[in-house]
């Protein structure tokens, strides 16, 4: 009999109803060959292991975390908000201690979403581990979350939405924005002025095997985990780093995949992008689930898996090995580069331009955000989409110091209404959501 | 005229029904030692005053194989079961001869090892050396592809008597529980065909010639000769017995919940507009998992004889037994003695039930009858506890559609439904405390062989169609053709009704109640690669619900 060495919570949603469209990645059949391989292997009778019905999010989860505009019910469909569910209600079991840890097995993925959200972006609506991550530290009360996405792409809507964050540690490992969408996630980017350091962007260069995956994991995400100490370890468990994915240009394995989560012990791992639905998936998922569950993986390998012709070479782990200490290096100066951003009570302004090629839609933002030692620092973003709306959105931190919080409401106060389709408050600390138009 | 026949653990359970009632009903105490017996003394009872002639249909419901397992006295049997990448085999071991081997099929059922024809001759020798005689052969996604099952069976052959093979078990997917249900099958193969054969010849001795039924775990039906590929179907058929026995005083188009309160345990099952509601892979109890398809059924350490203590001034009723009540001379307080100081049961020695209760009271600081209220309450109380958290779970279960999770069937039941011993006792009460219609099914006592004796055939065939392979198969009926690119979805549901009527009448069916068909899941997916469509997945099952073969039900349930 089959018994895991601790209980392990899982949530399977395939959609099996719900594409993009029909020929997308991103569509109905992408779950199916995980469906049957978990099936006969008998994951769900593993004593041990317990399968949980998706959740559903509510708008107010979802305005936790992002400005959809114009609203919740127009950014997503029934899917989104199953997917997001999905993950919360692993949160939930996670949380309530029924069990060690948990994976959720969800369709549409969610990393690509920013907090302002006009449409889709990557495949991704709302940020369905963000959501998670928000709806956690308002019921749970935990203070510092950990995200590490593993997906190929860089996790740059989850990285915008915890960019001021000192309290969430974001680290994405993905294929170099300069080979691949969305272009972004260089060594740089390390987080606003108030939480610089608390973004980690790792790009690996095409061709990175389980041998390069895991010798960042090792020498990287670990140590800093360890300096860090996050009340929880949240996995964006994005697939497509496989040999076989048709979408990047990776060599990761199933074995290493397994062996990715043995070493990271997420707490909650949330399924994200991964497209090889037939000759990665079915593995990837098994091995990964074997692992959360603390049961022997070592028999999940891909029937044409070929170690030999998945080698790196002596000059990419060199460029990796370069990368990770020029990260390490800036962890640790993290504490000199806050204090180097600015001057407290100064705000900082940032310009940026979004493209959602799922929807089509070219955003440009204007974002300000309040100096600040003691919090995240509260910010209004303003943001204009064509086709679409004009917004601004304020954000105070969960966390805010009292200064912060009146900035905010300074900034709420005085937007133009003229100006503005609506204009969002969003009141961490009171869980609060307001919209004027 | 049709005779039903329930062997439980302690009790046979014989009705003669006919199309105006019970003629005859029959209870023998079961020997336990000698089933065989009980078989027959159960029937020469039944037909003492009837023309065998007459018998247009047999069906007999036993727990013999289920025993076998309890006591493990099944012949050894060797298993060869070949995995591929996954979960190593070893964790799914039945016994000293299981082997695995090399060769491997994946979730589309193509080949991606071989069998090595070698390995498996060496492992036939050595079984055949150490005195096996019947082999499960069981693959790793057999379902989509059997070739390997039957391959290494051509192996076989020569070497056994019977080879059994995982892809006739089932359409459902789950490797472990396939090698344990080949394994049982194989494993009490012989000692059925013996029992059933036995009971065959003496039937026919007494001048019955229509062929036996046996009751399946799913509530249906089938010939003898059909159990014979797939005998552990008649596995723990005895809680289905009992609920299709319910069926006639169920409300049509509610739900209701059926629950039937023995000594031991009360076992607790569902109906939706008269159909029970099923087990979504296969029976589930307890660390036993198999892919046979049965009824949803659960059963709980609580019953007429529980245990009855007192711990920290507070009542615990079960799980164990340690004997009858003591009114029948029982070493210890139960349910059953409350039910008697309370004036509800007549029989039994009062005296004896009073000096049980009266060790709770006094640990209650209560008085007797008090008390004895208080434990018969508490009996309600948990067994519908129990009911309900059931529910909570049959309602919580996972979905895999946004159209699942959002329709998703809700039970919510309108009636209870109680049958065994003490269901009389218990209706009132019941009804008074939940406010929920109840009833003591009418004739509870032989519900279990009424429920035999009128359940029609039931069967199930699981379909997948790949156009990109230009084949559907429904491997479990050993049925696979060619399809053109343009299969569509008629064709799919037209193929799998065939196949359905066509195994249904194999099985036995009265081809009068074959029209019961249900199409249980249909998908269709788009196999797409590198943004080009390249064909269509279909999946399909159908199946003929669990119910009553037609013109008995409105005899029985006027019968109260
Ligand atoms: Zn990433
Ligand atoms: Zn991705
Ligand atoms: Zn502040």
């Amino acid at each position: 009999m089959l018994k895991s060495s601790h209980k392990t919570g899982l949530v399977f949603f395939p959609a099996f109803d719900w594409a993009i469209d029909p020929t997308h990645p991103e569509r109905e059949e992408r779950l199916l060959y995980t469906q049957d391989q978990v099936t006969e292997e008998g994951i769900f009778d593993i004593q041990g292991i317990v399968e949980y019905k998706p959740d559903l999010v509510t708008p107010e989860d979802i305005q936790r975390t992002h400005f959809c505009v114009p609203d919740e019910r127009t950014v997503t469909t029934e899917s989104h908000l199953i997917s997001a569910g999905g993950a919360k209600a692993i949160a939930n079991a996670v949380m309530n201690k029924e069990v060690k840890n948990g994976f959720a097995l969800v369709r549409p993925p969610g990393h690509h979403s920013m907090r302002v959200s006009h449409g889709g972006r990557g495949f991704c609506h709302i940020n369905i581990e963000a959501v998670m991550v928000e709806y956690i530290r308002s019921k749970f009360g935990l203070k510092r979350i950990a995200v590490v996405d593993t997906d190929c792409h860089h996790g740059d809507g989850t990285n915008d939405i915890f960019w001021h964050d000192p309290d969430v540690l974001f680290i994405s490992l993905h294929q170099d924005g300069r080979t691949m969408y969305p272009g972004t996630g260089f060594p740089g980017e390390l987080g606003g002025p108030n939480a610089k350091g608390s973004n980690l962007n790792i790009p690996l260069p095409p061709g990175t095997s389980t041998e390069g995956y895991l010798y960042v994991i090792k020498n990287c995400v670990l140590p800093v985990l360890e300096e860090f100490k996050p009340d929880i370890i949240v996995n964006s468990a994005g697939q497509d780093n496989h040999y076989t994915d048709p979408l990047t240009n990776m060599n990761f394995s199933a074995q290493g995949y397994a062996q990715l989560t043995s070493m990271l012990k997420p707490d909650i791992a949330v399924l994200e992008g991964g497209y090889s639905i037939e000759g990665a998936l079915p593995y990837v998922n098994l091995g990964i689930i074997l692992a959360m569950a603390g049961l022997d993986y070592s028999g999940v390998i891909e029937p044409d898996y070929n170690p030999d012709r998945l080698k790196q070479s002596v000059s990419l782990t060199d460029k990796i090995k370069k990368t990770t200490d020029q990260i390490m290096g800036y962890w640790n100066q993290r504490d000199q580069m806050r204090e180097a951003a600015g001057t407290p009570g100064d705000i900082l302004i940032r310009h940026r331009e979004v493209f959602y090629d799922t929807d089509n839609i070219f955003e440009r933002q204007k974002e300000k955000i309040r100096i600040c030692r003691d919090c995240g620092g509260s910010f209004e973003v303003d943001s204009k989409a064509t086709p679409g709306h004009h917004i601004l959105g304020v954000h105070i931190p969960i966390n805010a110091c009292d200064a912060c919080k009146e900035k905010a409401y300074e900034f709420y106060d005085k937007a133009d209404k003229t100006k503005y389709h609506k204009i969002y408050l969003q009141d961490r600390p009171k869980d609060y959501y307001e919209v004027k138009q | 005229m049709i005779l039903g026949l329930d062997v439980g653990g302690t009790h046979t359970d014989a009705v003669l029904l006919s199309s105006s009632g019970i003629q005859e009903r029959v209870k023998v105490p079961t020997d336990p030692d000698d089933l065989f017996k009980s078989v027959l003394s159960g029937f020469s009872a039944l037909l003492k005053h009837t023309d065998p002639e007459q018998v247009r249909r047999v069906v007999i419901s036993t727990t013999l194989t289920t025993n076998a397992i309890v006591q493990k006295t099944m012949a050894p049997v060797g298993m060869i079961v070949s995995a591929g990448p996954g979960i190593d085999p070893e964790h799914f071991r039945t016994g000293r001869h299981y082997y695995a081997v090399g060769g491997s099929i994946n979730h589309r059922g193509r080949e991606k090892a071989p069998v090595n024809e070698m390995e498996i001759q060496d492992i036939a020798r050595v079984m055949q050396k150490a005195g096996i005689e019947y082999v499960g052969v069981v693959s790793k996604f057999c379902v989509r592809n059997p070739s390997h099952e039957i391959l290494i069976k051509r192996i076989l052959n020569k070497y056994f008597k019977k080879v059994f093979l995982g892809h006739h078990v089932s359409g459902n997917l789950n490797f472990p529980r396939r090698i344990a249900t080949t394994h049982l099958n194989a494993s009490v193969f012989s000692l059925h065909k013996n029992f059933f054969q036995a009971v065959e010849k003496s039937l026919e001795e007494m001048g019955i010639t229509v062929p036996i039924q046996i009751l399946k775990a799913d509530g249906g039906t089938m010939t003898l000769s059909a159990s014979m590929i797939f005998p552990a179907q008649t596995v723990l058929s005895g809680p289905a017995a009992s609920i299709m026995g319910a069926i006639p005083h169920a409300p049509a188009g509610q739900d209701a919940i059926v629950l039937d309160i023995g000594g031991t345990t009360t076992d607790i099952a569902f109906l939706v507009d008269k159909t029970p509601l099923l087990e979504p892979v296969g029976i589930r109890r307890g660390q036993y998992k198999s892919l046979i398809r049965s009824l949803r059924t659960d059963s709980k350490g609580i019953g007429g004889d529980s245990a009855l203590r007192v711990n920290d001034g507070k009542l615990t009723i079960g799980p164990d037994r340690l004997g009858p009540a003591m009114a029948f001379g029982g070493p210890g307080p139960t349910p059953t003695d409350a039910l008697v100081v309370l004036g509800l049961m007549d029989e039994g020695d009062k005296d004896k039930a009073r000096e049980g209760i009266r060790q709770i009271a006094a640990q209650l600081s209560m008085d007797d009858r008090e008390a004895a209220d208080h434990i018969f309450r508490s009996c309600c109380n948990i067994i519908l506890k129990k009911t309900f958290e059931m529910i909570d779970r049959l309602n919580s279960k996972p979905v895999y559609t946004v159209h699942d999770f959002l329709e998703g069937y809700k039970l919510s039941p309108a009636k209870i439904l109680l049958l065994g011993g003490p269901a009389r006792f218990f209706a009132e009460k019941i009804e008074d405390m939940y406010k929920i219609d109840t009833l003591a099914v009418p004739e509870s006592s032989v519900a279990n062989a009424i429920g035999a004796a009128l359940a029609r055939t039931t069967c199930e065939v699981s379909l997948n169609a790949d156009t990109e392979q230009g084949i559907v198969t429904a491997h479990e009926e050993d049925f696979a053709e060619p399809i053109s690119k343009t299969f569509s979805e008629d064709e799919l549901v037209e193929t799998a009704y065939t196949l359905l009527k066509e195994k249904a009448e194999n099985a036995g069916a009265d081809p009068d109640n074959i029209d019961e068909v249900e199409v249980v899941e249909f998908q269709e997916f788009n196999i797409v690669r590198n943004f080009s469509p390249r064909g269509k997945i279909f999946r399909t099952k159908m199946q003929l619900k669990p119910g009553l073969i037609k013109g008995y039900e409105s005899v029985l349930s006027t019968n109260g």
